[in-house]
């Protein structure tokens, strides 16, 4: 550690406000004992979907699309994930699926 | 199991809570599992580095959103610097302000639990509280929304504290190989999205979302794809809107008075 004890707190307690003001805009900008805008109540209805959505390309986005393996472990098991989710809608059982063959799959067929 | 009585249920508070974080638990498995491991790289690299564990757990539990405290550690390795500190923060974790309008009128009244729903708010607490229903039968138990939200809220944030605590503790690696695991995260957002896909009937939103994400992703690249693609989808939506407005704001004047834009 090169900063002294203080100076490396301020640092967290800098990080953390940023993040905190991420966080907390939203609510503190339309506070709930005033009437939301039409519009941003549009956007609360149409966004979590679009967000869901860009959460799966955001963690998918280191991939390795043109290079060895070209993304195949990648695509094989969320392949199996879909599958298994369109026949037994249980969440945990996909998931664990999903996962279970993504590490088989990237610690022997693609290691 | 449960207590069944034939008179109306009347929860008072404290069954209500206990309902609630049963209902809770199994939907944060998936985040304790991720999370396990990667607080565990997140402690580890800490001790690797020469923090002490107390600061490890600190960070971890004041920060509270994974990418940014691993970034914060090359931070503090260089030159003082809190606005440097600062405007990462602000903009690594920008996408925060998204699910903050995403989450606007769902977590309305749920009381001062709120303040720690907004605090707790991660990709993960998102993904499951935007996502959530909560079932009749722990509805009939007395499992309340804002109880619910907080518990989700409430066990990932141990998880991630716990779990960075251990990692800084134990300080080597473990005895198998967890390669690929971080791929759990990817595949609990898959699941959701597909969920919540089959779900709904419209799939306007859903697939501006990823279309918008792909896009920016090969124009800007992975690193600084996320700020374009909330603009992006901001554009679109403003322009639905607007144009939905505009034809039910003529719809109104020729026939029916249609005043609900989001039916």
């Amino acid at each position: 550690m090169t900063m002294t004890l203080l100076q490396s707190l301020l640092m967290i307690a800098a990080a953390a406000l940023g993040t905190m003001c991420t966080r907390f805009l939203p609510f503190l900008v339309f506070p709930e004992n005033k009437p939301v805008p039409p519009f941003i109540l549009y956007l609360g209805k149409a966004l979590p979907l679009a967000v869901m959505g860009m959460l799966v390309v955001y963690s998918l986005r280191s991939t390795p699309v043109l290079s060895a393996p070209y993304g195949a472990p990648e695509l094989i098991s969320l392949a199996a994930l879909v599958a298994v989710h369109l026949r037994w809608r249980n969440m945990l059982v996909s998931m664990a699926v999903g996962t279970i063959l993504y590490m088989v799959l990237i610690q022997t067929v693609f290691a | 199991m449960t207590e069944k009585s034939d008179h109306i249920p009347r929860h008072d508070t404290r069954t209500s809570i206990l309902s609630s974080a049963r209902a809770a638990f199994p939907l944060t498995l998936p985040i304790a599992f991720a999370w396990f491991f990667l607080g565990l790289s997140y402690g580890l690299l800490m001790e690797s580095k020469g923090f002490p564990h107390w600061y490890t757990a600190l960070m971890a539990t004041v920060i509270f959103a994974g990418s940014l405290e691993f970034v914060t550690v090359d931070l503090l390795l260089s030159v003082f610097n809190p606005l440097l500190a600062f405007l990462m923060a602000l903009m690594v974790n920008a996408r925060f302000l998204f699910y903050g309008l995403a989450m606007l009128t769902k977590y309305r009244g749920t009381g001062p639990k709120k303040w720690y729903l907004i605090f707790g708010l991660t990709d993960e607490t998102f993904a499951v509280n935007s996502s959530l229903e909560i079932s009749e039968r722990d509805a009939a138990r007395g499992a309340s929304r804002g109880w619910v939200y907080f518990f989700v809220t409430f066990f990932s944030h141990g998880y991630w504290v716990l779990s960075s605590l251990f990692g800084s503790l134990i300080g080597a690696s473990l005895p198998f190989s967890t390669r690929g695991i971080d791929f759990v995260l990817t595949a609990m957002f898959v699941t959701i999205f597909l969920d919540e896909w089959l779900k709904t009937r419209r799939h306007s939103s859903a697939a501006i979302g990823v279309l918008v994400s792909l896009g920016c992703l090969l124009v800007f690249g992975p690193n600084a794809f996320l700020i374009p693609t909330m603009l992006g989808m901001l554009a679109i939506f403003s322009v639905l809107y607007w144009r939905r407005s505009a034809s039910s704001a003529s719809s109104a004047n020729s026939s029916s008075s249609s005043k609900d834009l989001l039916s």
